[in-house]
């Protein structure tokens, strides 16, 4: 059996605009299953996934924040949000679904160098 | 070293896939090993039997195959991408009640495990069409 792996998820996409932030997930929670160690890194629009209380049933989507709920169940808790893309968007640490580490852009960088597989959606 | 490349652009549209497949080969002539290709989100478009491109111009799924023929590539498809997009072989079409098929030969319908799994077996996981 190989050592568990460093794979990081990265994501810059809005929710509902497409499928990215459900797609990010069903590869996070499939990492889980095969017990490899799993980060979540959101940039850009891809800050907006963890806004807490969605509201998408309008638009005929499922909330992805139940499905953020479910993350911590599988062992999934690191969570890197870009701290510019959050002040870009007027966005307060407060705001987010959910436990997050704000990074800067060397913290990005370094979090990048580290994992061992890097996977963008 | 050995290889995974990850496709989640369709092909026509988007020139990631061609730029997977001339990554693909210049891995495999350099002398490394190619794991598996696989198509994730519109990716699973690459897969699609039914496309029939100009007699002058690549045929991107064709050439998929022509790739998998030659280096005995494993060619999958995310399932639960592909069942969503209309891309079914047989098992599927009739679970899901289509009287059609389209999956191209030599592309297989299986989960995000297989994903998982090339991440770990392999030493490069490349991605192309990914918009992180």
């Amino acid at each position: 059996m190989n050592a568990p792996k460093n794979i990081l998820l990265m994501s810059r996409r809005a929710p509902y605009g497409s499928s990215a932030a459900r797609d990010l997930l069903d590869i996070a929670l499939t990492c889980s299953v095969f017990e490899q160690s799993v980060a979540l890194l959101l940039l850009d629009d891809g800050v907006l996934q963890l806004l807490t209380n969605q509201d998408p049933q309008v638009i005929q989507q499922k909330n992805l924040n139940s499905l953020q709920s479910s993350l911590s169940l599988y062992d999934i808790e690191q969570i890197y949000v870009d701290a510019d893309a959050l002040t870009h968007h007027g966005i307060r640490h407060s705001e987010l679904h959910l436990p997050v580490t704000l990074l800067n852009k060397v913290e990005i960088s370094q979090l990048i160098a580290n994992s061992d597989v890097v996977l963008t959606v | 070293m050995i290889f995974t490349v990850v496709v989640h652009a369709s092909p026509c549209q988007n020139a990631a896939p061609e730029s997977a497949l001339r990554f693909c080969k210049a891995l495999l002539s350099a002398g490394h090993t190619l794991h598996r290709v696989f198509f994730y989100r519109d990716g699973v478009f690459n897969g699609n039997q039914l496309i029939s491109s100009p007699p002058d111009e690549l045929n991107t799924m064709r050439a998929w195959q022509a790739l998998a023929e030659e280096h005995s590539i494993d060619l999958v498809i995310c399932i639960a991408a592909a069942i969503r997009r209309g891309v079914l072989d047989s098992t599927e079409a009739k679970r899901y009640e289509q009287n059609q098929t389209n999956l191209a030969e030599k592309f297989n319908l299986s989960g995000l495990g297989q994903l998982v799994e090339a991440c770990i077996l392999s030493d490069r996981v490349i991605t192309f069409g990914g918009q992180g």
